[in-house]
C-alpha cells in the first residue's frame, strides 16, 4: 500500500490527484486527497452524521412544538436516559452482526439478568451493588458463551441458534418468575437511585452507555481483534484461509452482546423499579433495527457501533416525539418499521452505486 | 396410570355413588335451613386458583379457608405451577374423583376446562368460579371480584378527591384491544361527564401492560400536556411504570396518579407520597366469598338463579344476579393508612 499523505509541512499534496479524477481517487485511493479534504468527504459520506442530523432535526422540531422537550430539566434528562439501555444493547447486536451474525437472544437475556438483579437483592439481602452488577454482567456473558460455542461449533446459523435460546432463555425467567415480580420496594433505595442518579445534568445509565460504547468503538477500530471481526464478516471464508483464529473472534462477539444485554438487564431493574417476566420482550429486535438503522450491514463487515448507538437514540427519540406531534399509537409503530426499511433500502443502494462506480474505475483506462 | 381402562369405570361409579349419596344428605339439610351440621360440618371445598405461589391467591385462598373454617368445613387448596389453560384439568378430575362438595376455581380460559368442570357437576361437585370466569352454562355461579361500573365509578371518585374536583387528567390504558380496559374507560368517561363538569379527560395513552412502554408513555403524556393535573391507570403494569416514573421527575407532588394496582407494587410509591391512593378488590374478601357461595351451593341454599340470596359470614348477604353472577363489592382503596395489612 503506498502511503502518501500531506505532512504538516507540505502545501502541496505528493501525488496532486487530476481534478477530473476527484471522484475517482476518493474510490480507489482517499490517502491521495488532502487531508481536510479527505475528512469533509468522509463526513458527508458517513452514515453516523447522516443519522446524527436526523436526530437533531426531530429534537429541533419537537422542541419548535413543545418548549418542554428540550429546554426542561426534566426533558433534557428524559432525551439522554430513554435512549440509555438500547444503546448498550445496539452496541452488542452490533459487534456481533458485523461478524456476521445475528443475536435474537438478547431481550431474553436482558429479562434474566434484570429479574436475577431482583432475586439477589430479596435473597441476599444487604449484597453490594457492586457485586450485583458484576454477577449480572457475567451471567450475560455466560448465555452469550452459550450462544457463541453453539455457533461457532454446531455449524448452525446464528439466527437458528439464537432464535432457539432467545425462546429456551425466556422460558427460563417465565419458570423463574411465574407471574412473580420484582417491585421496587423490595430493591434498595441507593439501587433504585443509581437508575436516576445525574453527574452534572448528565444521568449516570446514559454515563454507562457512553462509557461502553467508546469501549466498544475503540475496540473494534483499533485493535487487533476488533478489526478482524470486520474481517470475518466481510469474507468468512477468506478470514479461515487467511487463519485468523475465526472461532475465537464469533465466540468473543457473543460473550460481548451477552455481557452488555447483562449489563443492560441490571440498568433495566434501576431504571424501572420493577421487573417481570416479560421485560424486554422484542428488545432483539429494536437492537438490531437500531444497529441496521446506524449503517450496520446486516450481512457483516462493515458499519460502526457509533452507528448503532445513534440508530437506538433515534428510534427512542422518535418514539418519544411521536405522541408529542399527536400521531396516533398505530402510526408510531409504522413509523419505526419504515426507517428500518429505509435505512436497508438506503444502504442497498449505496452498495450498488458504489460497486457500480468501482467497476467503471477498474475498466477504465488509467 | 396401566391400570385405569379396567378400574375406572368402577372408581367413577363408586365417586358418583357416594357423591350421589352425599348431595342428598346435603340436599336435605339446606331443606331445613341453618342446621349446623349439614351446613357444613361434612362440607369439603377444594380451592383451585390458576397457579401456585401467586401471591395474589395466596391472599384469596386465605379467605377462602377463613370462611370455611367459619362454617365448619374442609379447606384443601390444589392448582397448577403455571397459569396454563389445560393445567387445571386434571385437578379438577382428582377432585371429582375425591367426590368434593365444591370446588372454587379461578379459571386460566374460558372455555378449556368446561368439560371437565361439566363432569365434576354430573358426579355432584358445586362448581363455584372467582376472579376469573368461565363460560357461565360450566359452573354454578362466578363471584366477580368488581362490577365494571364500580371500578369506574371508584377510580373516577379516586382521582376528582385527589385534585380537588376540577383539572386535566389523562388515562394510562393496557393495550388499545383490550376489552376490559376499553369498557372501564367508556364508563369513567360517562361518569365524568355526568357528575365531574370540571374534570377534563385530555388524553388516552397505551402502554401495553409493559413495564417499559408504560414507562415511556407517561413520560410523553406529561411533556405533551404541560397543565395535566392527574394520571388514572386502570391497570397494574401501568400504575406502577406510571408510579416510578413520576416518583423521580420534577412531577413528583405535581401531578396525582391513581388507578387499579397491588399493594406490593404500589408500596414504594404510596411510602414516598407519589400516590395516595389507588383501588383494587381485595382478593381476601373475594375468596372468602366465594367460600361461601360455594356452601350456600353445595348445601341447596342456592342454585344460582338471579334473584337467589344467601349469608356470607362477615361480609353479609348477597344477592345472585344474572346469569349467576355474585358481586362482591366497589373495589378496595388502598392508602398509607391499610397498605401494610397487605401482602400480594
Amino acid at each position: 500500500m503506498t502511503v502518501s499523505r500531506s505532512g504538516p509541512g507540505g502545501e502541496e499534496p505528493r501525488v496532486p490527484a487530476p481534478a477530473s479524477g476527484s471522484r475517482t481517487a476518493s474510490l480507489v485511493a482517499p490517502s491521495r486527497m488532502r487531508s481536510a479534504q479527505r475528512l469533509v468527504h468522509s463526513l458527508l459520506a458517513s452514515r453516523e452524521v447522516a443519522i446524527v442530523a436526523v436526530i437533531l432535526a426531530v429534537v429541533v422540531t419537537a422542541t419548535a412544538m413543545n418548549q418542554t422537550f428540550l429546554f426542561s430539566a426534566q426533558g433534557w434528562r428524559d432525551l439522554l436516559l430513554t435512549p440509555s439501555l438500547l444503546m448498550v444493547l445496539a452496541v452488542g447486536s452490533a459487534i456481533v452482526i458485523i461478524t456476521r451474525n445475528v443475536d435474537l437472544s438478547v431481550g431474553s437475556v436482558l429479562a434474566i439478568t434484570a429479574y436475577m438483579t431482583g432475586r439477589l437483592f430479596i435473597d441476599l439481602p444487604g449484597i453490594p451493588i457492586a457485586a450485583v452488577v458484576v454477577i449480572g454482567v457475567a451471567a450475560g456473558a455466560g448465555l452469550g458463551l452459550i450462544n457463541g460455542l453453539l455457533v461457532a461449533f454446531g455449524k448452525v446459523p446464528a439466527l437458528v441458534v439464537t432464535l432457539g435460546t432467545m425462546y429456551i432463555y425466556r422460558g427460563i425467567v417465565l419458570t423463574w418468575a411465574g407471574s412473580d415480580r420484582i417491585n421496587a420496594s423490595d430493591m434498595p433505595g441507593e439501587f433504585l437511585r443509581l437508575g436516576t442518579l445525574q453527574i452534572g445534568s448528565i444521568p449516570l445509565l446514559t454515563l454507562v452507555a457512553v462509557a461502553v460504547l467508546l469501549g466498544a468503538a475503540y475496540y473494534l477500530s483499533s485493535c487487533r481483534g476488533g478489526r478482524q471481526m470486520y474481517a470475518i464478516g466481510s469474507n468468512p471464508e477468506a478470514a479461515v484461509l487467511y487463519g485468523l483464529p475465526v472461532t475465537r473472534r464469533v465466540i468473543s462477539a457473543f460473550i460481548a452482546s451477552g455481557a452488555l444485554a447483562g449489563l443492560a438487564g441490571v440498568m433495566y431493574a434501576a431504571r424501572y423499579g420493577t421487573v417481570s417476566a416479560g421485560a424486554g420482550t422484542a428488545w432483539e429486535l429494536q437492537a438490531i433495527g437500531a444497529a441496521v438503522i446506524g449503517g450496520v450491514a446486516i450481512f457483516g463487515g462493515s458499519g460502526t457501533v457509533w452507528g448503532a448507538a445513534f440508530g437506538a437514540v433515534l428510534l427512542m427519540t422518535i418514539n418519544r416525539t411521536l405522541p408529542i406531534m399527536g400521531v396516533p399509537d398505530f402510526w408510531q409503530r409504522a413509523v419505526v418499521g419504515a426507517l428500518i426499511i429505509a435505512a436497508i433500502v438506503l444502504d442497498r443502494w449505496l452498495a450498488a452505486r458504489q460497486r457500480r462506480r468501482l467497476e467503471q474505475v477498474r475498466e477504465a483506462p488509467e | 396410570m396401566t391400570h385405569h381402562p379396567v378400574q375406572r369405570p368402577g372408581a367413577l361409579a363408586a365417586v358418583g355413588l357416594s357423591a350421589a349419596l352425599m348431595l342428598s344428605a346435603c340436599g336435605g339439610g339446606g331443606e331445613d335451613g341453618g342446621n349446623g351440621d349439614a351446613g357444613g360440618e361434612d362440607l369439603s371445598i377444594t380451592f383451585l386458583p390458576k397457579n401456585l405461589g401467586n401471591p395474589y391467591f395466596d391472599t384469596s385462598n386465605a379467605g377462602g379457608e377463613e370462611a370455611v373454617d367459619e362454617f365448619g368445613g374442609t379447606f384443601s387448596e390444589v392448582g397448577p405451577q403455571e397459569a396454563t389453560p389445560d393445567g387445571q384439568v386434571q385437578y379438577i378430575n382428582t377432585a371429582a374423583q375425591q367426590g368434593e362438595d365444591a370446588l372454587v376455581v379461578s379459571a386460566n380460559d374460558p372455555s378449556a376446562i368446561c368439560d371437565a368442570l361439566n363432569e365434576a357437576r354430573e358426579v355432584g361437585v358445586a362448581v363455584v368460579t372467582f376472579d376469573s370466569d368461565t363460560n357461565p352454562e360450566c359452573r354454578d355461579v362466578f363471584v366477580n371480584q368488581a362490577s365494571a361500573e364500580g371500578i369506574a365509578q371508584t377510580q373516577v371518585e379516586l382521582v376528582a378527591e385527589q385534585i380537588g374536583g376540577s383539572g386535566q387528567i389523562a388515562i394510562l390504558s393496557a393495550a388499545a384491544n383490550a376489552t376490559n380496559q376499553n369498557h372501564w374507560i367508556e364508563l369513567m368517561e360517562a361518569e365524568l361527564e355526568a357528575n365531574y363538569p370540571e374534570i377534563e379527560l385530555v388524553d388516552i395513552v397505551y402502554g401495553d401492560d409493559d413495564d417499559q412502554r408504560s414507562f415511556d408513555q407517561t413520560a410523553a403524556l406529561l411533556q405533551t400536556h404541560s397543565d395535566l393535573d392527574a394520571i388514572v391507570s386502570p391497570t397494574t403494569v401501568g400504575i406502577a411504570a406510571a408510579a416510578r416514573y413520576i416518583s423521580d421527575s420534577a412531577y413528583a407532588g405535581e401531578v396525582a396518579l391513581t388507578g387499579l394496582g397491588t399493594p406490593n407494587q404500589m408500596r414504594e410509591y404510596v411510602e414516598d407520597g407519589t400516590v395516595e391512593a389507588f383501588a383494587l378488590w381485595n382478593p381476601e374478601d373475594l375468596g372468602y366469598l366465594a367460600a361461601w357461595a360455594a356452601h350456600a351451593v353445595a348445601t341447596g341454599q342456592i342454585e344460582g338463579e338471579e334473584g337467589d340470596t344467601f349469608e356470607a359470614g362477615r361480609l353479609g348477604e348477597y344477592t345472585v344476579g344474572a346469569e349467576g353472577e355474585i358481586i362482591l363489592d366497589d373495589p378496595f382503596v388502598f392508602d398509607a393508612e391499610n397498605i401494610d395489612d397487605f401482602d400480594f
